[in-house]
């Protein structure tokens, strides 16, 4: 069982606010994904967790035992730190049957369960170097081996892979995942990049200047953000924003005029805007269509074009100077300077209202 | 004539080591002289111009021994050297732990006011100190030699098991202490092993600093006490010029550090350049 509970939990580092005020439930078995820009306060949220730094008010409870002053090593959790943190002066075997050594555990059975962990991260033949020998990839998985070794009831997990090269994160990512699936674990992980947050979570929180802005499934925050934050934080490439002016409401559609003069009536409700109000149009590239000039209201220029083979990313200007991002297929030609027209998705347009909260759309899905 | 970058390469080489070792030898010249005289008949020690060829003699050292008893002047310096380092490092490894791992908004500060102390003239509080020791009873003791050896060289322990300490990423401790190291067995299984060399050095420069200290154990002390700072001392004035005999008895008193320090250059020059060199 793992059940963690966060109730209203603040930090104050030098009279400076930088956990404002965080509630959080996190379920057994869960993958739940902090992610955020830097410095807005995930590592210091999940050390509050850790126990590695004190929290200033609220609580924390793990299975509804209170762990606000409990010392990290009685939280029954285990962290994976950035820098891997492993210690130096010991064996890969050392490094893993540390914890158990100090809790005095019988040593034969500390030796079964650092041979299954080193199985698992298939490390059997590493176990007698130093982490000096090990490359960055390996010295990743005695970090994750020695948090294994404990069987804790919450996995901590700091940026892990920020310090690998892309390939290897991108290979260490699956085999987070898998590990997630074999062991059953509650694990909370760190990360500024909101591609691993995405493959990775069952459970995003997005983070941003201390607070939560939204918690939900990674298809839930990418289909309904509740803000333009959010909004603009998930997804690549990222939502364009487009400014625009209600010009007229009725309770199934609003319609709006872009900066550039096109209309637009989107089936989004009108009880939450009038006529007149400013507000910002959301699209995200993969919602937006590359057409003939004088098949689209909307005229753009286009600019760059970037060719990566499965996709083309088309970056476009509009007529008041705005620039939109648009996913093209992978044989689409476009050419410098180019006016073409544009064809948005309608049921794919989010309204945002002048402070970024989201004007909900008539037909949410399912998160 | 061109050279070509590889023999430019070579005759920098060439020239570097020219100029380290002549350095080198002019700061080994007085330790050298020293050694050789102390081999020398007094009346050889005064020779002028000095004969740098020889009948050897160990005249002076038989005499040095059966006066003024070598070993118990060495042994004093045995023990105050090795005690003011081992209390020192007592001290300053929590201190140096708490500093580098628990900052505050005055570590800095205090941290430069611990190495001002060592900017006072140690003259300047030679009366108060005496009396003290007067007072206490600890005039003439080994016991007072450790207090201020170790008093006099903590600032620069502290400075640099410090600065050893701050090379290690504190995520380290963290892991141990998530490990559940209690915070002794967090200095003592992992920081102190992780910092084995750093403390191996600043130990050895707190002994050459003790063991060479003349100042205060020329004040504080007569004959029980008396290191072998204080033996030199002795062999100096009072009788006129013995310069073979001086230099034998000083040949004696350095030896031991010599060799210590000949054994452990590495580890010396790492940590006199605080890790800067790896
Ligand atoms: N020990 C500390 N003392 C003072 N300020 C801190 C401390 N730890 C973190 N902060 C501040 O808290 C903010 C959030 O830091 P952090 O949680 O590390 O951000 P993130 O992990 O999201 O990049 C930063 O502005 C940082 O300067
Ligand atoms: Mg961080």
């Amino acid at each position: 069982m793992a059940d963690l509970k966060i109730r209203k939990l603040r930090k104050v580092f030098d009279g400076l606010e930088i956990i404002k005020g965080v509630d959080l439930d996190i379920n057994d078995h869960e993958f739940v994904v902090f992610v955020g820009p830097s410095g807005c306060g995930k590592s210091t949220l999940l050390r509050l967790i850790a126990g590695l730094e004190e929290v200033t008010s609220g609580t924390i409870s793990l299975d509804g035992r209170d762990i606000t002053d409990v010392t990290p090593a009685k939280r029954d959790l285990a962290m994976v730190f950035q820098t891997y943190a492993l210690y130096p002066h010991m064996s890969v075997r050392k490094n893993m049957s540390f914890a158990l050594d100090l809790a005095g555990i019988d040593k034969s059975e500390v030796e079964a369960k650092v041979q299954d962990a080193a199985r698992i991260l298939e490390l059997g033949h590493l176990l007698e170097r130093k982490p000096k020998a090990l490359s960055g990839g390996q010295r990743q998985r005695v970090a994750i081996g020695r948090a294994i070794v404990r069987n804790p009831k919450v996995f901590l997990f700091d940026e892990p892979l920020s310090n690998l090269d892309a390939a290897l994160r991108v290979q260490m990512r699956l085999e987070l995942a898998r590990l997630h699936h074999d062991l059953n674990a509650t694990m909370i992980y760190v990360t500024h990049d909101q591609v691993e947050a995405m493959t990775l979570a069952d459970k995003v929180v997005v983070l941003n200047g201390g607070r939560i802005e939204q918690v939900g499934s990674p298809m839930a925050l990418y289909h309904n953000p509740v803000n333009q934050f959010v909004a603009g934080f998930i997804g690549t490439p990222k939502m364009g924003f487009l400014d625009a002016r209600v010009i007229s409401t009725d309770p199934h559609s609003v319609t709006i005029e872009l900066a550039a003069g096109t209309r637009l009536q989107l089936p989004i409700s009108g009880a939450r805007v009038s006529a007149g109000n400013k507000v910002t149009l959301g699209i995200r590239p993969e919602h937006i269509e590359v057409v003939k000039a004088s098949e689209s209201a909307f005229q753009v220029e286009m600019d760059v074009t970037e060719h990566l083979g499965s996709d083309t990313f088309c970056y476009v200007r509009t007529s008041s100077g705005e620039t939109l991002t648009v996913r093209a297929p992978g044989d689409f030609t476009g050419e410098f300077g180019q006016r073409v027209g544009l064809a948005l998705d309608l049921n794919h347009c989010h309204l945002f209202d002048e402070s970024g909260l989201t004007i909900p759309k008539l037909n949410q899905r399912a998160a | 004539m061109m050279l070509t970058l590889k023999q430019t390469r070579q005759l920098r080489t060439f020239l570097l080591g020219l100029l380290a070792w002549a350095v080198g030898l002019v700061m080994f010249f007085p330790i050298f002289w020293m050694i050789l005289t102390s081999f020398k008949t007094e009346l050889a020690a005064f020779a002028s111009p000095p004969e740098l060829f020889f009948t050897p003699t160990l005249e002076n050292y038989v005499e040095i021994q059966q006066r003024s008893g070598y070993f118990s002047f060495a042994w004093n310096s045995v023990v105050v050297s090795f005690g003011s380092t081992i209390i020192g490092m007592l001290i300053a490894v929590p201190a140096a732990y708490s500093m580098a791992f628990y900052e505050s908004k005055r570590t800095k500060s205090t941290l430069l006011w611990m190495l001002s102390t060592k900017m006072l003239p140690p003259v300047g509080v030679l009366m108060p100190i005496y009396l003290l020791c007067k007072n206490t009873g600890l005039l003439d003791t080994r016991t007072a030699l450790v207090i201020i050896y170790t008093l006099i060289n903590l600032p620069i322990m502290v400075w640099m098991v410090y600065s050893f300490f701050k090379e290690i990423p504190k995520d380290i401790l963290e892991a141990a202490r998530l490990d559940g190291a209690t915070p002794l067995q967090e200095i003592s299984r992992v920081l102190l092993p992780i910092s084995k060399g750093g403390l191996a050095s600043t130990m050895l420069l707190s002994l050459i600093l003790s063991w060479n200290e003349a100042f205060w154990s020329l004040n504080l002390t007569a004959s029980k006490a008396a290191p072998l700072t204080a033996l030199i001392a002795s062999y100096s004035s009072p009788e006129g010029l013995f310069w073979a005999k001086l230099s034998a008895v000083s040949t004696l008193a350095c030896a031991p550090i010599l060799i210590i320090g000949w054994l452990s250059q590495k580890q010396l020059v790492r940590g006199l350049s605080f890790g800067a060199v790896k």
